[in-house]
């Protein structure tokens, strides 16, 4: 069900300002097709090099991509260079009254094609200048120049969505989906911001490979590896399907578990087990280990 | 939005029930309560109306009404056959299915793989078939179930499901089918083929929502999903849904009378609706393959536009239901696994609009479709960045 405000139908229905500025100042393109969403806006800036005269744009998109070019093209219209860079894209939600959490990416968009207007009427007018308040985004530092997405789109990308590889990032912005050569500064990116997972968390101090390392100093240590892989390894996968599993106890080699949740009452519990978690613990702990249910 | 005339053409999403469907209910709503297992004369009618249901239902299908289960709705039909087949297909674990199957089976799938079961997702080519030498390589001495829908529900592409069974059977695995979309549709006869399990799902069809059936040929090996009472042969558990399945069977009844006008009336409006945009509107084309399609679906791809605000122009500009496989409708933010299975270009995956017609369709609705489209696209395109190239100088 759309859940719409009346004033997004209004700005989609009737959408304002479209079209293109011959003369445009600065013009800012931003998203694209294979996205669902793509958005370019002309900008014209009067005679007083500092206030915004006429803004116009071109959007392909759904209902919400629409209306918040609309709105944006309304609040620009008027506004100095300087006001204007202080709009951010809760600006735009909030002018239409609101919209959709899962919409929330159209009205980024719009503060993107402004952005990338600006920055667009500085190289080509350097003679405007650019406003002393201008957010750090702003003055974003390209990282893939086949598709010119910047650092804060990256990073955007990366934190909104939980990325944790650079094809993840390209799915999600397309950086690096061309040469390529930009690949290393986005896994520096991601590295920055999701440390990446120390390769002997889960092993043995031993330094040997994780798998089949059972040489435990001693066997309270190993049932604390046990439970570590269990915690990190196993329950967030399960708890993906809604279901969970406790660690019961730890007798030798045998590892007693218990279903919880739809995990107790799927039909297919005890391939779960054998074939799942003990392959996970002979991978991570111990070939020798035995996985059974408590009931 | 009151007193709006609403054009349905989403009947591939669900349909309106019959009137004559919810006249079949009605009595067992209010007088004929009785529990169908009870003993005493009160539970007769009931019982005697469940009996006739199944007939009907097996009459559809070309098959025995013992083989006719009753279930809640296509995904339990779905879930309760492949979690049989594994059950008891002992030594075999693999599942071969499409890419472009239904939620119900491609999340049950997906769920399936995490427990250790292996899944081969077959790919489509991009008219949304598949390639016969692919099925051969897949099917194996490790496949339990090959599960492949009938019709697919985005596209109307059909596959060749009697064939599949009897490639599936040559290898020893089971075969299942998720018919939901093509009863009364795509005529089919059970007996003749090795087809183990079909889905269906009543609201497709005019019945009410919320009751399906699995069709169990006789002596595959099977295992309930629902365990308790001895319902349905002791195959699935749980008082039946009296009322729902009376209207299944009423549903099925009009289908034998009344199916081969209904798929001549449904096919006539999707050609002429179709022709009437391909003609009318530039930079269009038909997704799935026009060879092999269920007769009410229609599939378009309007290039350089969105799904999203087509639809919702259709809807605000003349009351029209239509769905769309653009990623701006789902949830997901996803684009149609069907659509990306078939490689579609992405200025035409977004744009891609699913119309679906039922017996209730009239060529009135279809004036008011082809009266709202060259305008609606006029608009979007006029707001798009993309294709002005290509536009008419």
């Amino acid at each position: 069900m759309w859940n719409y405000t009346e004033k997004v139908m209004d700005h989609f229905l009737n959408p304002r300002n479209v079209g293109e500025i011959d003369d445009a100042d600065g013009i800012g393109d931003v998203g694209n097709l294979v996205c669902g969403d793509a958005m370019k806006l002309f900008v014209k800036i009067a005679d007083d090099k500092k206030t915004i005269k006429e803004v116009k744009f071109r959007t392909f998109g759904c209902a919400s991509a629409i209306a918040s070019a609309s709105a944006l093209t309304e609040m620009l219209h008027g506004k100095t260079i300087e006001e204007a860079v202080q709009f951010t894209n809760q600006d735009i939600a909030d002018y239409l009254g609101d919209l959709p959490e899962a919409k929330m990416h159209c009205s980024v968009m719009g503060m993107e094609a402004f952005q990338a207007a600006l920055k667009d009427m500085h190289l080509r007018h350097p003679e405007i200048p650019l406003p002393k308040n201008m957010p750090e985004e702003f003055q974003d530092k390209i990282i893939c120049h086949c598709f010119n997405v910047t650092e804060t789109q990256i990073r955007n990308a990366v934190k909104t969505n939980h990325l944790k590889t650079v094809e993840q990032v390209t799915n999600f912005c397309k950086a690096g989906g061309s040469c390529g050569k930009c690949k290393g500064d986005i896994q520096k990116i991601i590295n920055e911001i999701v440390p990446p997972e120390p390769a002997t968390a889960l092993a043995c101090s031993c330094n040997e490979s994780s798998s089949g390392c059972t040489n435990f100093k001693t066997n309270l240590e190993r049932i604390e590896k046990i439970q570590n892989v269990f915690d990190k390894v196993v329950r967030p996968a399960l708890k993906q399907d809604d279901g969970d599993a406790e660690l019961v106890d730890v007798k030798k080699n045998v590892v007693l578990v218990r279903l919880l949740g739809h995990c107790a009452s799927c039909p297919t519990a005890n391939i779960t087990f054998k074939n799942w978690i003990e392959k996970i613990l002979h991978d991570e702990v111990s070939e020798a280990i035995v996985v059974k249910r408590a009931e | 939005m009151p007193d709006k005339k609403i054009i349905y053409v989403d009947n591939n999403a669900t349909t309106q029930m019959a009137p004559e469907v919810l006249d079949a209910m009605m009595p067992f709503m209010t007088e004929y309560y009785g529990n169908p297992s009870s003993t005493y004369p009160f539970s007769k009618k009931p019982a005697d109306g469940i009996r006739s249901a199944r007939k009907s239902m097996a009459e559809l299908l070309g098959c025995d009404p013992a083989e006719i289960i009753f279930t809640s709705c296509g995904s339990e039909s779905d879930n309760t056959a492949i979690r049989s087949a594994l059950a008891t297909q002992s030594g075999r674990k693999k599942i071969v299915t499409t890419a472009v199957e239904h939620p119900a089976i491609l999340n049950l799938c997906r769920n399936l793989e995490k427990q250790g079961f292996p899944v081969v997702y077959l790919g489509v080519d991009s008219k949304g078939r598949l390639n016969m030498d692919e099925v051969h390589a897949a099917i194996d001495e490790d496949t339990a179930i090959v599960s492949v829908m009938h019709a697919n529900n985005e596209t109307g592409t059909i596959f060749p499901i009697v064939e599949l069974a009897e490639i599936a059977h040559q290898n020893g695995a089971l075969f299942h089918t998720d018919a939901v979309q093509s009863v009364g549709k795509v005529p089919i006869c059970l007996r003749e083929t090795k087809i183990d399990f079909l889905s269906l799902s009543g609201h497709k069809f005019h019945a009410p929502k919320g009751v399906g059936v699995l069709y169990r040929r006789r002596n595959t090996p099977y295992k309930p999903l629902l365990i308790g009472g001895h319902q349905e042969r002791a195959q699935r558990a749980g008082t039946e849904n009296v009322t729902n399945i009376i209207g299944l069977g009423k549903a099925a009844d009009l289908l034998l009378a009344g199916a081969t006008q209904e798929i001549a009336h449904i096919r006539k409006l999707r050609d002429r609706m179709e022709q009437g945009i391909l003609a009318s509107c530039p930079d269009t084309f038909v997704n799935g393959d026009l060879e092999n399609r269920l007769p009410g679906t229609s599939n378009i791809a309007f290039q350089y536009i969105e799904g999203e605000a087509i639809l919702l122009h259709l809807y605000h500009d003349a009351g029209i239901c239509a769905s769309s496989g653009s990623a701006c409708t789902s949830d997901s933010l996803e684009a149609s696994h069907v659509l990306q299975a078939m490689g579609l270009p992405f200025q035409s995956l977004h744009g891609s609009v699913r119309f679906s017609f039922s017996r209730y369709n009239t060529e009135e609705d279809v004036d008011v479709i082809l009266a709202a489209m060259p305008k609606i696209v006029k608009t979007l395109r006029d707001l798009s960045p993309f294709g002005r190239m290509n536009e008419s100088k």
